[in-house]
């Protein structure tokens, strides 16, 4: 389908405001005059708090994202290890971030052996285009890393 | 702030052009049930993702707003102590077709009438019970579960005989300037249906979804609280849930969705 | 969560050994504690499920932490591997400490 923007410029928050009313906005749960966004600094410390600081190899884990959201406020993502999920090599837990939130904690999963497959499909929000970071700990103390950009249109029209 | 308004207010001005990226649109994919003709379900416009949700009976999270009308259909409440079942019997029998064909005129109230009236009108004068309101939980379960019964069926409201005028009414409310944007319905859903004003893709306004579950409600909703939230948007005054003007308007918007599956509950931004 | 509604889906019966599917799905506004009251202009106060636990014959198979980033009606999806035939219970615990169950049977052949 052929795009054609009305307006090619970024809507401020300011005339957001003032064309759909701060309710509109503030229903996605985001708040406008509230604390700043998190940024790739501070996700970057929330992961090494999980780490303790060792490195996340990329492979092994996928996010699975949509490339356009058109609403913020409820968004699928899948994370899926590839694991055999036996005693002697399994996913302890995944955590999910969410870089340009005003928080970036998503959620955090915890697996067993009896979970069978590391892989767990949810619905979040997200405040704005962002980055969302997924790590997975590994039975052996290794961490993997799987980084995905989700572009977020937030709309304001229609009620 | 104006300089946001005439933005707005161009959308007029690009319609000529708008026209032939909609219909480019429609040479370009398949729709399948969900179109019929020019006329297309709002769930065309959604994302993969989006639709997805729609389709998963267990996924939708309106169907949990189904539930509830199940139970309410099933339960006695009022003085006369019955429930719908006990007049209705199995809803997926005796509602078939009702979502089709709602609004419909009512000869006591020598005025149109929409499902969640009919309800009411049930609840107090047949079942002597205290009357559901807009958006609670109750009457957007027992809205849900009714038109469910009917999903797949083709809309078909009736505009002829005593509809009529009142057909007459909702088309020149569609068609009408209002607001401090001095805009109509026209403007964004059918002059520009398939073009983004800011950041949505605008849909044809089609409500045979309804009531619809929302992502930016985070919960479902009825087409009036959409018509005020519209309205709300290019500075009219919103007027009243369960409002002439808008069972009307109702009635206008079905009959240009004619055609269309019933998807109640449907998915939508 | 009185008014909560929940709900399960995972097949009735499963191989030994072979992971299958469950979905879930709960009712619930997740207040963020981003949101303003319109009238007041007070922040609306945090109110999420913050904790999920899926239990099989009594032992944790699966658990989730979720914050205010997770959708309202939260809806989430994991395997579970099982080796005998048992009960599936699913726990959802909001900020409140209040706890909705859900459970159902597995057949393990």
């Amino acid at each position: 389908m052929i795009r054609k923007t009305l307006e090619a410029r970024q809507v401020n928050r300011r005339e957001l405001l003032a064309l759909f009313g701060a309710g509109t906005v503030a229903a996605m749960g985001i708040s406008l005059a509230g604390p700043a966004l998190a940024d790739a600094k501070s996700t970057a410390a929330a992961i090494a708090k999980v780490t303790g600081g060792k490195s996340a190899a990329a492979g092994k884990i996928t996010l699975d994202t949509p490339q356009i959201a058109e609403n913020g406020s409820t968004v699928p993502i899948s994370v899926s290890v590839d694991s055999p999920m036996t005693d002697a090599d399994h996913v302890k837990k995944v955590h999910v971030w969410a870089e340009g939130n005003p928080n970036p904690d998503v959620a955090s999963f915890h697996f067993t052996t009896m979970s069978g497959k590391a892989k767990v499909s949810t619905r979040i929000r997200l405040a704005k285009t962002q980055n969302i970071i997924s790590v997975a700990e590994m039975s052996d103390g290794s961490f993997v890393m799987a980084k995905s950009e989700i572009k977020v249109t937030i709309g304001g029209c229609g009620g | 702030m104006k300089k946001a308004y005439l933005g707005v207010l161009t959308l007029g001005a690009v319609a000529m052009i708008a026209a032939t990226f909609v219909s480019n649109a429609f040479a370009d994919s398949d729709f399948g049930k969900y179109a019929v003709g020019d006329i297309r379900s709002g769930y065309t416009y959604m994302t993969k993702e989006s639709k997805a949700i729609q389709d998963d009976d267990f996924e939708n999270p309106a169907m949990l707003w189904l539930e509830d009308g199940e139970q309410v259909w099933g339960k006695v409440d009022g003085k006369a102590g019955k429930s719908c079942a006990s007049c209705h019997g199995s809803a997926s029998d005796s509602m078939k077709g009702v979502a089709a064909t709602y609004p419909k005129y009512d000869k006591k109230l020598k005025k149109l009438k929409n499902i969640e009236q009919q309800i009411n009108i049930c609840r107090t004068e047949r079942m002597g019970a205290k009357p559901f309101k807009y958006e609670s939980k109750q009457m957007l379960g027992t809205t849900i579960y009714v038109r469910n019964q009917s999903r797949d069926m083709p809309m078909n409201v009736s505009i002829d005989d005593e509809a009529a005028p009142f057909f007459a009414k909702g088309k020149a409310f569609f068609n009408g300037r209002r607001g401090a944007l001095d805009m109509a319905c026209k403007h964004c859903h059918e002059d520009n249906a398939g073009n983004y004003a800011r950041a949505n893709l605008l849909t044809q306004g089609q409500t045979n979804g309804f009531p619809t579950y929302r992502f930016k409600w985070q919960k479902p909703g009825s087409t009036h609280r959409r018509f005020r939230g519209c309205n709300k948007n290019i500075r009219a005054q919103p007027l009243k849930y369960g409002s002439d003007e808008y069972v009307n308007l109702e009635l206008y918007v079905a009959w240009r969705g004619r055609g269309l599956p019933v998807e109640t509950p449907a998915v939508r931004n | 969560m009185a008014k909560t509604k929940a709900r399960v889906k995972a097949p009735k019966s499963a191989k030994k050994g072979e992971a299958f599917q469950v979905k879930t799905l709960i009712s619930h506004k997740m207040e963020s504690g981003q949101r303003k009251d319109k009238k007041t202009g007070k922040k609306i106060p945090r109110h999420i499920i913050n904790k999920f636990v899926c239990t099989y014959n009594g032992k944790q198979v699966f658990s989730a932490d979720w914050h205010p980033a997770i959708s309202a009606n939260p809806y989430m999806s994991f395997f579970v591997k099982a080796a005998d035939s048992g009960t599936l219970e699913m726990a959802w615990t909001d900020d409140k400490g209040k706890t909705m169950k859900k459970s159902t049977k597995i057949k393990v052949s």
